[in-house]
């Protein structure tokens, strides 16, 4: 009897370890390499002066940090970032809730609403961007003539959507939050089907309406959900540099400059591998922050 | 006064086909325990439902307290339910869970905390007030449902099937305190499960229902002793009821009365049973086999015996059943007749 | 019956009325690509026309010039191609890890899952810097396979994450009797799980390439010529000659891009959920 126990042990245990080491292995190896080393050449870099086309480098301590922090473009860089961030998760968060709700129950169509719906999300970033470029641009914006034609603006006398300061911003926000949608909206959808049936029974045999029973007891319910929803938005838009860099490459006059475009603007369009890489460090306190707060959701998840 | 009562209550889902309750009339008793029981697809949960206000009737009405509240929705109708699952809020502690249904029928606010810890006491859960549902065993859960459900004080309370998500041990245990809850209490019930233990246990009336018709409705001895029909004697009683055609008749007799002849004493019938297998449960014996003889050749019937030390596979002994204890169905309609004399032909 | 009856036809009104207007919110920048792809020039730039409708004849003209005279089927090839080795390479290094990870309870499984899990928040517009040095020194410089080389890096991590899920819902009990009748643990994962995951493989199949697909910043960053370019940065940056963009052509192929990926996608699109909240939230 301890005979065959022992036997059938070594079959799990000792083929176990060492076949499971050698079957992540090369994925890890990947990922350190590609991922790891890399961001260890970034916090390199940030230190040195490092250009595209030479190759020596020196190190020069806290110099690209110094002068970046004086920028403007990096000050504006980085209230553009969380703005932008901040705002499009804002509409996304309650225009992805009415629109979870509105699809909950199934209806005839259902399915096409869902792929229309789908399409800023599955579509190219930069070519989603692209086309809303064309929608506002300067001259044959279809908004400029709608609204031209309810006589809101006289002809030519439109504002250009993307070449003031402020409708730029807002042009950019529009995008991202278009972009979203989609994802956030699946993922709540995803969420309210997760809660049983007999929830929102209980609560209506419990005397509450509608709107009280998603207020208090669904979308408290959906929040471990929610809140993958929000930081993957977060991440999303914050490290993103597709949408600004093909509506208004961060302009006009740097307005619309967010931290990652503007490390690819400093760091490749201008050679500065060294002040782009030190640029693009500075999205890294937020996603140890965000990084933060998924381990929590997870963690609570895992302990209910 | 009938406190809940249906008339010709019907619940079509598919058009075309059968409908899950069909042409249903009850009426429920003032401070009564009422099961409905029935296999699952009999419709029980969807007439309770119908009730609850969950789900509406294609045709008929229900009265609550003698008003017709067809157009009621559940929280006008003054009931409260208990979900299989209990459907607790798991965001809640349990004393938000309580409080809720006040929250929601706003109820003022100075109110809440001396009806929550009343309905609380009641079901000697106070010291849990605070805990989340996710921390509470099965039996804990089914008192907080109940605490939510009573702290309204409603006319009627209406169960679904709460006992069927615990295991086996907890079972027995919440069952008492549900009956000692109601004897308490003393609010109309009505009780959804496919349990006949259960309902022979703890229902004051049981009504049977099959394909969304009520097949019987009366106490526990009714419809066991008195079954309407087959399906009402093969339903309730574990081992279920032996059912042998003669003719165009079918006689029923249960387990229990089906003894070695030797011990029966009345006017009796006779069966020869082939024994072809024995249990031992401990409290009693379960030996099946099949009769033997003429036109009952091969039937197989089930016996429950105090004892049967003296039973051997493969033999073939003398039975019998006491006359009184058979039931006879007409063999067409399934419905019961009136006991005859039995000639096996 | 009368309150119920108009309580419900007002949530009705109201559910279609916000659909409809968040589906032509969402889905209005692709029926402008329609319209704009089909449109002859001379209608499409002269201002005082109706931008709604064709005000003279539809044309193919933009798609002819995107197919004939632009890099664009050259950009899908690209596009393909590196797709499909994405995918190859993706499959390689995801699938045993995945299943590694699944298979191993306690701590261990379970911390690295995690740390797989952060490395895809690490975002390509941190890395790019150094991964262009990088790339530079290889030799790799304006080659698609910088891009072969360093798309799984993203790939992978969630091609993990997809499939650990997936792999955990298989019960043990399959390999147990495998390995019971004489299999080796890695001889059942190749022989009895693999079969049995095929739609699993298949959903990391298409989300890998569509995360090829819609890639930017890498594609953007390491390729300088337009032959070599892939189609999620070809079309909006080369479709222009100065100043001027080519917005019928652009449009086209925006839509033709666009399409076919949105379509799997949708095909797919459980799957995907789950991949991404089975992390986070239970069920």
């Amino acid at each position: 009897m301890a005979m065959s126990r022992r036997k059938v042990k070594s079959i799990g245990a000792a083929q176990s370890p060492l076949l499971g080491a050698a079957m992540f292995g090369p994925a890890v190896i990947y990922i350190l390499a590609l991922v790891g080393g890399p961001f260890l050449l970034a916090v390199f870099y940030a230190f040195s002066d490092a250009r595209i086309g030479s190759v020596e480098m020196h190190y020069v301590g806290l110099e690209n940090f110094r002068s970046i922090l004086q920028s403007p473009s990096f000050r504006i860089s980085v209230r553009n970032s969380i703005i932008f961030t901040l705002c499009s998760q804002l509409v996304v968060i309650v225009g992805s809730s009415i629109l979870a709700l509105a699809l909950e129950k199934p209806f005839r169509g259902r399915g096409l609403v869902r792929f229309l719906i789908l399409l800023p999300w599955v579509a190219p970033i930069a070519l989603g961007a692209i086309g809303w470029k064309w929608i506002l641009d300067s001259i044959y914006s279809v908004i400029t003539w709608v609204l031209v034609a309810l006589h809101v603006f006289k002809p030519y006398n439109a504002p250009m959507w993307l070449g003031e300061p402020y409708l730029a911003m807002a042009s950019v926000l529009l995008v991202h939050s278009w972009r979203l949608m989609p994802f956030s909206t699946v993922i709540l959808i995803a969420g309210r089907t997760a809660i049983p049936k007999d929830i929102p029974e209980a609560a209506q045999v419990d005397g509450a309406g509608f709107w009280r029973t998603q207020f208090q007891i669904i979308l408290p319910m959906m929040r471990p959900i929610m809140s993958v929803a929000i930081l993957f938005g977060i991440i999303f838009t914050f490290t993103d540099m597709t949408v600004v860099y093909i509506l208004t490459a961060g302009g006009p006059f740097d307005s619309t400059q967010t931290l990652p475009s503007l490390a690819f603007a400093t760091g490749i369009q201008g050679s500065d591998l060294a002040a782009g890489a030190a640029i693009s460090l500075f999205l890294v306190p937020i996603l140890v922050i965000i990084a933060y707060f998924m381990l929590r959701v997870a963690h609570r998840a895992e302990v209910t | 006064m009938a406190v809940v009562e249906t008339r010709n209550l019907t619940k079509v889902f598919k058009e075309g086909e059968l409908g899950a309750v069909n042409n249903v009339n009850l009426e429920t008793r003032e401070g009564e325990f009422l099961v409905f029981l029935g296999p699952s697809g009999s419709g029980k949960t969807t007439l309770l439902r119908m009730i609850a206000g969950l789900e509406t009737p294609t045709e008929g009405e229900i009265l609550i307290g003698g008003r017709v509240v067809n157009d009621l929705s559940p929280r006008d109708r003054r009931i409260a339910m208990v979900f299989q699952s209990y459907a607790l809020y798991p965001h809640l502690s349990v004393y938000k869970n309580i409080a809720f249904p006040l929250k929601a029928q706003k109820v003022d606010k100075k109110f809440h905390k001396e009806k929550v810890e009343w309905a609380a006491s009641l079901l000697g859960i106070g010291a849990l007030l605070e805990r989340k549902p996710r921390e509470l065993s099965g039996g804990e859960r089914q008192r907080v449902a109940l605490a939510r459900a009573i702290v309204r004080e409603p006319s009627v309370f209406l169960l679904d099937e709460p006992l069927s998500n615990l295991d086996a041990k907890l079972r027995l245990s919440a069952r008492e305190e549900l009956e000692r809850f109601h004897r308490r209490v003393g609010t109309t019930t009505i009780y959804v499960t496919h349990d006949q233990v259960e309902a022979m246990a703890m229902g004051d009336r049981v009504v049977v229902l099959n394909k969304g018709v009520v097949r019987q409705s009366g106490t526990p001895k009714e419809v066991y002793d008195n079954p309407a029909d087959t399906f009402v004697a093969t339903f309730l009683g574990s081992p279920p009821m032996n059912l042998v055609e003669n003719g165009d008749v079918i006689v029923g007799f249960r387990p229990e009365h089906f003894r070695p002849a030797a011990g029966v004493t009345d006017a009796a019938v006779p069966f020869r049973l082939n024994v072809e297998n024995i249990e031992y449960l401990g409290s009693e014996w379960i030996v099946s086999g099949t009769l033997v003889g003429g036109s009952l050749e091969g039937k197989k019937v089930i016996a429950r015996l105090g004892s049967a030390q003296d039973l051997q596979l493969g033999k073939t002994y003398d039975f019998a059943v006491p006359h009184r204890e058979l039931k006879f169905f007409d063999g067409a309609s399934q419905i019961r007749v009136d006991a005859r004399p039995v000639t096996w032909r | 019956m009368a309150k119920g009856v108009t309580h419900r036809v007002q949530s009705t009104v109201v559910r279609v009325l916000v659909l409809a207007v968040f589906t032509i919110l969402l889905a209005f920048p692709f029926y402008w690509m329609v319209i704009t792809s089909f449109k002859q020039n001379l209608d499409l730039y002269t201002m005082e026309n109706n931008p709604f409708i064709f005000n003279a004849k539809p044309t193919l003209e933009h798609v002819q010039f995107l197919f004939n005279e632009t890099r664009f089927v050259r950009w899908m090839g690209n596009t393909a191609l590196v797709g499909m080795i994405v995918v190859a390479i993706t499959l390689l290094l995801a699938v045993p890890a995945a299943y590694a990870l699944a298979r191993l309870s306690g701590r261990w499984g379970e911390r690295l899952g995690i740390a797989i899990f952060l490395t895809y928040l690490v975002p390509p517009t941190l890395l790019f810097i150094p991964l262009s040095r990088v790339v530079a020194t290889l030799g790799l410089q304006d080659t698609l396979w910088a891009l072969v080389l360093v798309y799984p890096s993203f790939t992978v991590p969630f091609s993990i994450w997809l499939l650990m899920g997936f792999f955990k819902s298989i019960p043990r009990e399959l390999e147990d009797a495998a390995m019971v009748d004489g299999l080796t643990r890695f001889g059942a994962f190749v022989k009895m799980v693999i079969p049995i995951s095929v739609s699993g493989i298949l959903t990391v199949v298409i989300f890998t390439f569509t995360l090829v697909t819609q890639e930017f910043v890498y594609a953007l960053t390491f390729i300088s010529s337009d032959s070599n370019q892939m189609i999620g940065v070809g079309i909006p940056i080369y479709l222009v000659r100065g100043d001027v963009y080519f917005w019928g052509s652009l449009m086209a192929a925006c839509l033709i891009a666009s399409l076919p990926i949105a379509f799997i996608y949708n095909l797919f699109l459980d799957r995907f959920i789950a991949g991404f909240t089975v992390g986070a939230v239970k069920g």
